[in-house]
């Protein structure tokens, strides 16, 4: 299919952007960023936005920073550009391990960090991401900026807190400190394809046992999901030769899970999953 | 393949000529063509199954910015004919009319029903959305057994049975009388969607009198002759043209509604219009592949000795019978009893409408069902006898010595040597070690299983004997043309029937033409795919082009070859027959004269000085067709990793000993192996077309309809054993189609041997991981 008339801008601002969303209010108006999520709709006719208000050219969307406490990522960083951060890679591993498996390289070209997280798809690789690591996101509207945490974020299918008229600028990206290990575990059928499951996994290690665990899950609901009932029984669980007490701390990690159904997978079968990938995006993380 | 020559062009890994200007994208693809004034076609497709049109109002739509027309089926009922189906494979077969645009009643999602012009692609598109159309359902007809039973909903009036083909030799109730072994299984093969990289696109022309069609087809020459006789535009004032075309797998090879559409409204129009189809808009309406329900039964000896085989088929024609429809299942009916010897075999298929996109040849067509069936069956013998199933292979097959073989199937195989091909096979794969590793894992209770594969196919291909077409009941001959004309400055031209859309045909020509002629390889030049141009062919299809139409090639070079001998002995003042040519020149027997054929074809352009009654031109043209069939055949072993947690299957060593006969270039040879197998593969582990119970086609897109890239493949170990073929001059045989055929069974087979600890003996294809998993579950519980 080929999209509907639409108008299109392009701000090089962030002001100028949000005013322009404000004078817009009201009408259908969506935010462009690599495309990636928001082109296909569009072509297929799932979406029929008035104007699109490309955010492409706004130097100050872009790039990743070191902080003190957290690293932020900037919105229009694309997912190439965050896979080859340097300070990605060593200072929150677990972003760069999860991005490098989204899509190909070239959706990971174009599409970005932000988007993935604004777009909110419960099979997107990255909202689990942030979950476990309990990013915050840094939004912005004309009457100024708020700050949202990973766990508000994410409000149901396809949809984030975000208001109409705000801006996602970037998110910053606790630093957990030493003895953290990390690990994305995606199952899908095709290299280039979504997660019918994913588990991300952060593991402090303490002393040849697990000290504190994090999981989150892709594409077990309608919003990614903190696998709460299974990090509850991560400490003390050895990392050397304890495979039988991971298996039973990790049973549960599909507890309280809503999974969709779809030509890839019925509900019991990415129960079943997660259970497997959590057990090893855990062991994996503690090694 | 008579002269010796320094340096032989055939057999070398010539990188394509063509790969330049297909993969820069620098050539004409029927959707970059831009004429004057042109408008386009976009179409309103039903969104239902089944059901009957009770209004259509267009009076909005044409009132929509830039649109110049709209139509709808009834609009055209009187002039749109109905698309062709060119094999009727039985007397009484039913051919339903097949309007290009529905009228009165819609028989699947996705039909055509109305059509917006416009002056751009978008305004068209836009327009779509003010055309009203009511609908009043009908009952969907999606599975076979339904649609054949009592009291069905019939999808055309006359019921759901197309046909019934039977065919059959030896005494197959003798066979299976009293035999000690009879393994009866049934198989599905799931509906496939071809997946060509450039989608199907169509402009259409006129200057008032005649007319000319871009389209992005397999079959200009086919194309032109069904469109005429559809549209009743003479065949003399309609050219056909390919130009380059991106793929096909035998999507293209069809005469679409897209097609006849755009002729119909460039007549009346006046003006050029354009329709190029979206992805999604493909998934839903480019002929389907497979769908067929196969019951195979085989009868054999206490020790697995075959005495007979019996297959029923089901196939599914979707809603209408399209340009070869019914005679796909017909291609594998004669191949089921595939590289094995036995006293009676029996034959069955029905063709069955239902309310779904209409099914048609894809890469394969029948002998990848045919393969499948019978080198899984032989499978199930090998574990119910309990030998390996190597083991049961070489007690059934057809050995080297056994050439020329008639087959149960019917068909004389010229040459082959199975033996070969399997030994070379497994001394590449490591048989016995992988073998030991599979034990090992089953005795550890691992949680990853290994699975080996096995399949020794063959397969007929080369279309085909003209006389075998016609007793077939098909709709036209399988000869190839090829015109080859000496330029004056002594490069060559060479007109060829067969129309290229991805194989490499230009350099493999121009190979066989520099053998032939003795001219550089750079010298030639190919040409094909219009009509104009190239006014005889038969098009590419069916694994043919080599071994119909460059043999045609090579007739063309030879009588080429004896004009210019003629002229080069008068100018040599010698006979002809004192002539020997080599290295490109002709030269007299023990004495060092000689004429390149460069020199003699200026002096023929000169014409001052030719022998007295010669006309003045060394072209020639040839017209083969051929006597039998090719066989290619080859043994292919895969090794796969099941994870029994996930149901995840991952192939962990592929080998794929072919042979092809001669070759005439490897590289080219090794590229169709190579995609050949990734899409056999892709059957085997990922694509299907899916239609919920309502009949609407799930897999529009490609994240529901997977198709599997490099990155999910692992290396193929390919080799090749040389048995030439006995029936054309070069001694080749076709490989288009060799590696989708063999490679499934291999796959499938490996999947269930891995599982056959959890008493596993099938999964239905694509095996997924759910699948799997799923069969697991059952398995153990
Ligand atoms: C073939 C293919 C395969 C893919 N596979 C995967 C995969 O395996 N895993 C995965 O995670 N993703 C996958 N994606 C999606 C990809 O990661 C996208 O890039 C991502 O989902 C959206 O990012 P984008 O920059 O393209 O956003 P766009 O498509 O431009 O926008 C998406 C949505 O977010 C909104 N938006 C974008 N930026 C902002 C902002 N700064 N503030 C507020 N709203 C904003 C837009 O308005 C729009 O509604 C795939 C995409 C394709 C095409």
């Amino acid at each position: 299919m080929i999209p509907a008339t639409f108008e299109y801008v392009r701000p090089t601002t962030v002001e100028e952007a949000a005013q322009i969303l404000r004078n817009a209010a009201g009408d259908d108006v969506k935010l462009l960023a690599g495309g990636q999520s928001l082109l296909p709709l569009l072509r297929l006719r799932l979406a029929y936005p008035a104007a699109l208000i490309d955010i492409g050219r706004i130097d100050e969307l872009r790039g990743v920073r070191d902080e003190p406490d957290h690293v932020y990522i900037a919105a229009m960083t694309t997912h190439d550009e965050v896979v080859k951060s340097a300070v990605v890679q060593e200072q929150c591993p677990l972003v760069a391990l999860a991005t490098a498996q989204v899509a190909d390289p070239a959706v990971r070209h174009r599409g970005t960090f932000g988007g993935s997280m604004a777009h909110a798809d419960p099979a997107g690789d990255l909202p689990a991401v942030a979950l476990a690591l309990d990013m915050t996101f840094v939004v912005l509207s004309a009457d100024g900026t708020r700050e949202i945490p990973a766990a508000e974020f994410f409000v149901d299918y396809l949809e984030t807190a975000l208001e109409p008229g705000e801006i996602l600028l970037g998110a910053k990206v606790p630093k957990l400190g030493p003895g953290w290990g990390f690990h994305y575990e995606k199952f899908h059928r095709t290299a280039q394809a979504w997660a019918i499951v994913g588990v991300a996994a952060a593991v402090k290690r303490d002393n040849g046992t697990i000290s504190e665990g994090r999981i989150a899950l892709t594409n077990m609901g309608t919003v990614p999901v903190r696998a709460f009932a299974a990090e509850r029984r991560l400490p003390g669980v050895p990392i050397t030769n304890g495979y039988g007490e991971l298996r039973e701390a990790v049973s549960v990690a599909a507890e309280g899970t809503d999974p969709p159904t779809d030509l890839h997978g019925r509900p019991d079968y990415r129960r079943h999953l997660a259970v497997v990938l959590t057990e090893r995006a855990v062991r994996q993380a503690a090694v | 393949m008579t002269d010796t020559l320094p340096e032989a062009e055939i057999g070398r890994a010539r990188r394509r000529k063509e790969d330049g200007r297909l993969i820069t994208g620098r050539t004409l693809w029927t959707d970059n063509i831009q004429l004057p004034g042109m408008l386009y076609i976009a179409f309103l497709r039903s969104p239902m199954a089944h059901a009957r049109i009770t209004r259509v109002d267009t009076s909005a739509a044409k009132t929509q910015p830039g649109v110049v027309a709209v139509f709808s089926g009834q609009d055209l009922a009187d002039e749109q004919g109905s698309l062709p189906c060119a094999w009727p494979v039985t007397e009484d077969i039913v051919i339903p009319d097949h309007p290009p645009m529905a009228v009165g009643t819609v028989r699947y999602v996705g039909e055509a029903v109305a059509c917006v012009v416009a002056t751009d692609r978008y305004k068209a598109a836009d327009a779509l959305d003010a055309i009203e159309i009511d609908y009043e359902p009908l009952p969907a007809v999606l599975d076979m057994n339904e649609a054949l039973a009592e009291g069905a909903t019939p999808v055309h009036e006359g019921g759901n049975r197309s046909f019934t083909w039977q065919f059959g030799t030896g005494d197959v109730d003798a066979a299976f009388r009293d035999a000690p072994v009879v393994i009866e299984r049934t198989y599905v093969q799931q509906r496939l969607i071809p997946s060509a990289m450039e989608p199907r696109a169509v402009v259409a022309q006129t200057d008032g009198d005649t007319y000319t069609v871009h389209s992005a087809t397999q079959i200009p020459h086919v194309l032109r002759v069904m469109l005429a006789a559809t549209t009743g535009i003479p065949e003399h004032k309609l050219r056909v043209v390919a130009p380059d075309v991106g793929g096909g797998f035998g999507s293209k090879l069809q005469v679409t509604a897209e097609e006849v559409l755009a002729l119909l409204i460039t007549k009346r129009l006046g003006r050029p219009v354009k329709w190029t189809e979206s992805r999604s808009e493909g998934n839903l309406t480019v002929h389907h592949g497979r769908d067929q329900i196969q019951r195979i039964s085989l009868a054999a000896s206490a020790d697995g000795v075959l005495r007979g085989v019996k297959v029923d088929l089901l196939a599914d024609m979707g809603a209408y019978l399209m340009l070869v429809t019914p005679g796909i299942p017909l291609l594998g009916a004669f191949m089921y009893t595939g590289v094995y010897k036995m006293d009676a075999y029996d034959f069955t298929c029905t063709g069955v409408f239902t309310t779904k996109m209409p099914t048609d040849a894809y890469r394969g067509a029948g002998r990848p069902e045919a393969t499948y069936a019978i080198e899984r069956a032989m499978d199930e013998l090998a574990h119910e006898i309990g030998v390996d199933p190597l083991e049961i292979r070489r007690r059934n097959w057809i050995k080297h010595e056994e050439f020329p073989y008639a087959t149960a199937g019917g068909l004389t195989y010229d040459s082959g040597n199975y033996e070969a091909a399997t030994d070379r096979a497994l001394a590449l794969f490591g048989y016995d070690k992988l073998r030991a590793e599979q034990s090992d894992r089953r005795d550890r209770n691992d949680s990853v299983q290994l699975g080996i594969g096995v399949s020794t196919y063959t397969e007929m291909c080369g279309l085909a004997p003209s006389r075998v077409l016609g007793s077939l009941r098909y709709g036209a001959g399988g000869w190839e043309h090829a015109t080859v004309r000496m330029l004056p400055t002594g490069k060559v031209e060479v007109v060829t029937g067969t129309s290229p859309h991805g194989q490499g045909h230009e350099t493999a020509w121009s190979q066989i033409v520099a053998d032939a002629l003795g001219v550089p390889f750079e010298d030639v030049a190919v040409l094909h795919g219009d009509t104009a141009s190239a006014p005889r062919g038969m098009d590419t299809y069916g694994s043919r082009s080599l071994v119909v139409g460059g043999i045609a090639v090579l007739q063309a070079c030879e009588k080429v070859k004896e004009n210019a001998r003629q002229v080069a002995a008068h100018l040599l003042e010698c006979s002809p027959d004192d002539l020997e040519f080599t290295g490109g020149a002709f030269r007299v027997r023990g004495t060092g004269a000689a004429k390149t054929i460069q020199e003699v074809a200026l002096a023929t352009f000169a014409a001052h000085n030719l022998p007295d009654g010669f006309e003045p031109q060394l072209d020639a043209g040839s017209t083969f067709d051929p006597e039998a069939f090719s066989f290619p055949h080859g043994t292919h072993l895969c090794a796969i990793e099941v994870d029994t947690e996930t149901g995840e299957s991952k192939i962990r060593s592929y080998v794929a000993v072919d042979d092809i006969g001669n070759v005439v270039n490897p590289l080219i040879v090794e590229g169709q192996v190579h995609g050949g197998i990734a899409q056999g593969i892709a059957q085997a582990l990922y694509e299907e077309a899916v239609y919920d119970t309502d009949g609407n086609l799930l897999t529009t897109t490609m994240a529901d309809y997977l198709i599997p890239s490099a990155a999910d493949l692992p290396d193929f170990t390919t080799d090749r054993t040389v048995t030439p073929a006995t029936s054309n001059p070069l001694g080749v045989k076709g490989v288009g189609e060799a590696g989708t055929i063999a490679s499934t069974p291999a796959v499938v087979n490996a999947i269930v041997d891995a599982l056959s600890p959890y008493g596993i003996r099938d999964v239905a294809m694509p095996c997924t991981p759910e699948r799997v998993w799923r069969a697991i579950q059952g398995g153990t519980s």
